[in-house]
């Protein structure tokens, strides 16, 4: 006799609507916010993991391999110790090395990082599926004050080709530590990527050189000036870089060049796996994401309590409606049942509605994600792991269900025909 | 002679401290309409649920249609009352949400017998709904939406729809003034004939007795005299 329960169950609820949306409106709410960070944490491990693809090994002066990683690739955290351009070039001509991408940070252009490098970069950089960049419109710097802009740089900046723009020291809090007597020419703009070289003003390590002509110790000499027009009378070839990208000719061959960074003797450097160091940064964030996870598991938990309270509350109100279905012929077992499918069945309404609250916010809230913080909102169905959690949801939304369904076995039981109120 | 419908003999029942029910013997023929007058206090719902098998006797003979109720288990209890009771309240008989042919149509849900009785059941609660004088315009709208009058006819078609052989009335008239009690009556005991029905009629209105093939009392026929 279970189909007419399940309809009745509906018709019953149906009638309660005004009191039971609220409540599974509530699930609804935080089954999206359990299966949103579920996915936002799942998005930012995939957006990093898709920024750097084709690099066998990071290298840079020795200190943390996960700040050189987060710095180097991220543009995150504090500048590390730089290498010299011989180590470069050392780690360049190594026979099992196919190519290098040396790069060097640390100047900015109104909050967007600059990262000077050379065509290797453009040559050699993959991200997401291997895929290489591609200028979207100009072309790779070429003379020394070219810059080229990453997409995200050029749109919320607003720049176009020919466009000038100033470079400030550092991270560009001081208006007076800035290369104003030396512009830029923006000379191409990447298409999009979704990483943080989307954010990057790229110019040319021999352009980073000049800018710091009459530079010492990350201020102006006093009274020297070198004018832009005359920096090509200096040697302009970089003394110094953040980090190499490396690309082997063979990855069986990675450990040994490893090896061999690791023991460099001219100076003090480190060669970092990108896989092995994303793998400690998800250790070291694992905390925080379990602790978000739980957060929303236990909103979850209020969202499901608020459920079940609910439909206890309307318990007494409705047992004439059980003596009822008791005078006809229900079981107690049925009136359980009824009880049970109710909460069970507003669980899996809150938990479709939550999920397709969060798609609905997905596609609504993509293009702003995507520009402010280069990742892409994943639609669709759920994935195997959502469908867990879903699932997870159900069921304890079922177990707690039958509370209210206990409840009422017991009052129909006692009330038989005739209920006491 | 025809098995009869109900048979007690020497029933006991109490609420744990004080007797309540203490009948020696009752018996209900096939067809007998009968009137058991029965005012508050005198153990009525207790022998309504007695009959119905939601409450067991905790001595004494039990037998409807030949069925020993107190041996049953509680299950067997709840497909007996579906299969073969038709049930009708003072008021309140009806699930509000649920359009007046969905309440007429819920025992042939809970019993496949009566299901089986009824042929087609949309069909058949048509059929009493139209004898029981309730315009089809009615039929759909939600049962709390009709007159009291109204929804005590569609309990009573709810009671009869797949002809169960015993029905039990508890002060259906109760709520209703006396045209609509007339009225009332008259259809009842009228479908419960053309059923073979089986009517026992619970009332503290000794006025509606005259209708009705045989009268009992409640208070004489119970020895536990007065009880809450």
């Amino acid at each position: 006799m279970t189909p007419p329960l399940v309809r009745l169950a509906a018709q019953s609820a149906w009638n309660r609507r005004a009191a039971l949306s609220l409540t599974v409106l509530a699930v609804a709410l935080s089954v999206m916010l359990l299966i949103g960070v579920e996915r936002l944490r799942e998005q930012v491990r995939g957006g990093f993991e898709q920024s750097v693809s084709g690099a066998d090994l990071i290298v840079g002066a020795r200190g943390s391999p996960l700040q050189l990683m987060l710095y180097s690739v991220f543009r995150i955290g504090e500048a590390t110790h730089n290498m010299q351009w011989s180590s470069v070039e050392a780690l360049a001509a190594h026979p099992a090395v196919a190519w290098t991408i040396p790069v060097s940070l640390g100047d900015s252009h109104r909050g967007y990082p600059v990262l000077a490098t050379n065509h290797a970069y453009f040559a050699h950089f993959r991200y997401g599926d291997r895929r290489s960049l591609a200028l979207a419109e100009g072309h790779a710097f070429d003379g020394v004050f070219e810059a080229v802009l990453g997409a995200e740089a050029a749109d919320a900046l607003g720049y176009r080709l020919g466009d000038r723009i100033v470079l400030a020291h550092g991270s560009g809090e001081s208006r007076l530590a800035d290369h104003a007597d030396k512009p830029f020419t923006v000379t191409g703009i990447l298409a999009r990527t979704g990483t943080p070289v989307d954010n990057t003003v790229h110019i040319s390590l021999a352009a980073m050189e000049a800018i710091h002509l009459d530079w010492q110790g990350g201020a102006p000499i006093p009274g020297m000036q070198i004018p832009a027009e005359y920096v090509q009378k200096f040697d302009l070839k970089p003394k110094t870089v953040t980090a190499v990208i490396v690309g082997l000719k063979s990855r069986a061959a990675v450990f040994s060049v490893q090896r061999w960074i690791n023991d460099f003797r001219a100076e003090p450097l480190m060669a970092v796996l990108p896989g092995v160091a994303l793998a400690q940064l998800w250790q070291a964030i694992g905390y925080g994401e379990k602790a978000l996870l739980a957060v929303s598991a236990l909103v979850v938990g209020v969202g499901l309590a608020g459920l079940v309270a609910v439909v206890l509350a309307g318990l007494d109100q409705r047992r004439r409606e059980l003596a009822i279905l008791r005078a006809v012929g229900a079981r107690p077992r049925d009136i359980l049942t009824l009880l049970t499918l109710e909460g069970l069945g507003l669980t899996v309404i809150g938990a479709l509605l939550g999920f397709v609250l969060l798609t609905v916010l997905s596609l609504v809230a993509t293009p702003l994600v995507e520009a402010r913080f280069g990742l892409s909102l994943t639609t669709g169905l759920p994935s195997v792991h959502e469908l867990f959690l879903l699932a997870g949801v159900i069921i304890t939304g079922f177990v707690a269900s039958l509370l209210p369904g206990w409840r009422a076995y017991r009052v129909s039981l006692a009330d038989g025909l005739t209920p006491k109120t | 002679m025809p098995a009869p419908v109900v048979s007690i003999a020497n029933l006991r029942f109490d609420w744990g401290d004080a007797p309540c029910l203490d009948i020696a013997v009752f018996e209900l023929a096939q067809n007998e309409q009968v009137f058991l007058y029965g005012p508050s206090g005198s153990g009525k719902s207790t022998f309504l649920n007695l009959l119905a098998g939601v409450l067991v006797p905790r001595a004494g003979e039990l037998v409807v249609l030949g069925a020993a109720l107190p041996q049953l288990a509680g299950a067997a209890r709840d497909r007996f009352r579906a299969d073969h009771l038709g049930l009708i309240f003072q008021q309140f008989n009806l699930i509000p949400y649920l359009s007046v042919l969905d309440n007429v149509l819920l025992p042939c849900r809970f019993s496949a017998r009566r299901q089986e009785r009824a042929g087609d059941p949309r069909q058949a609660a048509a059929r009493l709904l139209a004898h029981l004088d309730l315009d089809a315009a009615l039929w759909t709208r939600r049962a709390d939406a009709l007159s009291v009058g109204q929804q005590q006819r569609v309990a009573a078609a709810r009671a009869l729809i797949g002809a169960p052989e015993l029905i039990v009335a508890d002060e259906p008239t109760s709520a209703l003034d006396a045209d609509r009690q007339d009225a009332f009556l008259d259809l009842l005991t009228r479908e419960c004939a053309a059923s073979g029905a089986a009517l026992v009629f619970v009332s503290h209105d000794r006025r509606l007795a005259a209708r009705f093939t045989r009268t009992l009392s409640l208070p004489d026929l119970n020895r536990a005299g007065a009880a809450p």
